[in-house]
């Protein structure tokens, strides 16, 4: 169940440890950058290097901010960002390498709302999340949200979330709860998307967010809406891929590079925007840019 | 006692023996057997003090000045990666690690003496074996397995039969908790009644007492610190477990009001947490700080039993 976390956080934690020890000039491909897509970096690289062993992509975590910095410094050939480039940091890739960042939409990731199948809510509003997950909000109770507790078990909600560390948590909560507030505290932690989804098709009252990919049988995706009362969207790959008023719970995954990317690196890149590593975007849950139906 | 252990009879001629056989198969070799049987003994030495070493020097610089202590034992509020100021209150988790193993004990302490007891004294010849033989199996099941257990089977059913809003509680975790202490207290705690000569038995059986009352007057009382001691591990192997309380409590951080609240404990805090945190980091060293505080109280549960078993010991050679 929570064997891909497990070896997410192993696979990270070793290739940090190699790259720490080896330094970057090393030859092969570096990739450096978000917590949020180290797990699916991870996955490219590893299929890749199967296919192209002399390209030898090496993958780091660290965050976004990270990334940039190596690719400021000219110590990585892509950097992974799930936020968009501050224009401070884009004069300084310019003034640095000579050439200015180029930006790569390669995915996008979604988080659905998810409540167990019985459960008779259809939507909801980021406004309502908010007072469900933020600090001192004053929803507790499914009754406050005009429902019976009929097929619920309980009127009390219980709230599922991820463990504090993850990417996921921090975007969940920038993204509905706005800057600056916290979480309420007593929320269920899970340690994988997978264990959101599985927890919450295991219990009537829960309400859980993950990514769209991992829906199953036993839960419920809400609609989502910015405010109370206006037009709920699905969580769909067409709602998830509009830049305006789309699906509202979703983000580009960004891959940047100075300049155009050249040699191995681009074959790297455009290998990631092809079908396959558009596939494994797919199956880690994530959105893909293109349709290679 | 100064009685005759049970187990000396036969271990005499068979260490007569031994180092005959011993001294032809590696005739001359003796220091370099006797020195590697040296170094296993250090090793197990080494390794622990070297694990404790790692733990001490990571969080050693939140442990002198990086974060308040006092609110750090006293606080509930733990939100570690914080937008408006990291809180680092274990007390929760504190509350949850000590409830959780406590309910275990409350139902494996009576299942595990009882099932001691019975394999001891009133089953034999093959029912004995394969009883023992199940027991230990039990404790060859992996944490894991227990843990997903609790996750997918038993919180459903809790959710049905109790209607608590969450399967995932305190009281899911204590009883797979429970389960897996369960091994440790019957084979130490069988063990421990084995001990008890049997002559006990037999006088006791003359004057006229039924079984139950050589049970609960002679045996209990002869073997009373080889029981504890097997409480006592049953008390360690539940504090230190992870993987299964991670998964079986929910992960929620709160003091509990009733056995139906899920819990959040001090290895799970670690195990979900550590990953994916910044080497370096206040969150990070804390995390160490709370190894140190479970090295601790581990410490101090087998620094216990290790006592009461040596007490067994001086008492029985006395």
């Amino acid at each position: 169940m929570s064997g891909r976390y497990w070896f997410g956080v192993v696979a990270g934690g070793v290739c940090t440890v190699a790259l720490a020890g080896c330094g970057s000039s090393t030859g092969g491909v570096q990739m450096v950058g978000s917590d949020t897509m180290v797990n699916v970096a991870q996955a490219w690289a590893e299929k890749y290097n199967a296919q192209h062993p002399e390209a030898m992509v090496q993958v780091a975590g660290g965050g976004s901010g990270v990334g940039i910095a190596k690719l400021i410094d000219g110590t990585c050939d892509l950097a992974n960002s799930s936020r968009k480039l501050e224009p401070e940091e884009i004069q300084r890739v310019e003034a640095k390498r000579g050439v200015g960042p180029i930006e790569h939409v390669v995915g996008f990731d979604a988080l659905a709302v998810y409540v167990h199948k019985d459960n008779p809510l259809d939507s909801i509003s980021l406004e309502e999340l908010a007072e469900i997950y933020g600090k001192e909000g004053k929803t507790d109770h499914w009754s406050q949200l005009g429902l019976t507790s009929g097929s619920l078990g309980s009127d009390e909600i219980s709230r599922v979330s991820r463990q504090n560390s993850s990417g996921t948590f921090a975007y969940f909560r920038e993204a509905v709860l706005g800057k600056g507030r916290d979480y309420k505290p007593g929320m269920i932690s899970c340690s994988g998307s997978k264990d959101v989804v599985d927890l919450v098709a295991k219990t009537p009252s829960a309400i859980g967010y993950s990514g769209m990919g991992y829906a199953t049988a036993g839960v419920k995706m809400l609609r989502l809406s910015v405010h109370k009362g206006e037009t709920a969207l699905a969580p769909t790959l067409a709602n998830a891929k509009k830049q305006q008023g789309g699906y509202p719970i979703t983000r580009p995954l960004l891959i940047y590079t100075a300049g155009e990317a050249t040699g191995p690196a681009k074959e790297f890149l455009d290998w990631i925007q092809g079908k396959e590593g558009q596939a494994v975007l797919l199956e880690l849950g994530y959105v893909p840019v293109r349709d290679h139906e | 006692m100064s009685s005759p252990s049970p187990s000396a009879g036969p271990r005499g001629p068979a260490s007569r023996r031994f180092p005959r056989l011993l001294h032809v198969v590696v005739d001359g070799s003796e220091p370099v057997v006797e020195g590697i049987i040296r170094l296993c003994g250090w090793s197990a030495i080494l390794f622990v003090f070297a694990i404790f070493v790692f733990v001490f020097h990571e969080a050693a610089p939140v442990l002198f000045g990086g974060i308040n202590l006092a609110d750090f034992f006293s606080s509930t509020d733990w939100d570690p990666t914080s937008v408006v100021a990291p809180q680092f209150g274990i007390l929760a988790l504190l509350v949850g690690s000590l409830a959780v193993t406590g309910l275990a004990m409350l139902l494996a302490v009576p299942l595990g003496l009882g099932a001691a007891v019975f394999v001891s004294e009133f089953c034999g010849g093959k029912l004995k074996e394969t009883l023992k033989i199940l027991i230990e199996l039990l404790a060859a099941i992996p944490s894991v397995v227990w843990g997903f257990v609790g996750y997918m089977v038993m919180a459903p059913i809790i959710i049905r039969l109790s209607g608590a809003p969450i399967g995932v509680n305190l009281l899911n975790g204590g009883l797979i908790l429970a389960l897996m202490s369960v091994p440790i207290i019957v084979s130490v705690g069988e063990d421990a009644l084995k001990a008890v000569p049997d002559s006990y038995r037999e006088a006791a059986l003359s004057l006229g007492a039924s079984r139950w009352e050589v049970v609960y007057r002679v045996l209990f009382p002869a073997a009373k610190n080889g029981l504890l001691a097997a409480v006592l591990l049953g008390v360690g192997r539940a504090i230190g477990e992870t993987m299964a309380v991670l998964m079986a409590t929910g992960h929620s951080v709160r003091i509990p009001h009733s056995v139906f609240d899920p819990i959040c404990t001090l290895t799970a805090t670690i195990a979900a947490e550590l990953g994916e945190t910044p080497q370096g980091d206040t969150h990070y060293r804390v995390l160490f700080l709370i190894g140190l505080v479970l090295f601790l109280v581990t410490f101090v549960v087998n620094l216990a039993a290790d006592l009461v078993v040596k007490g067994i010991r001086s008492e029985k050679s006395g």
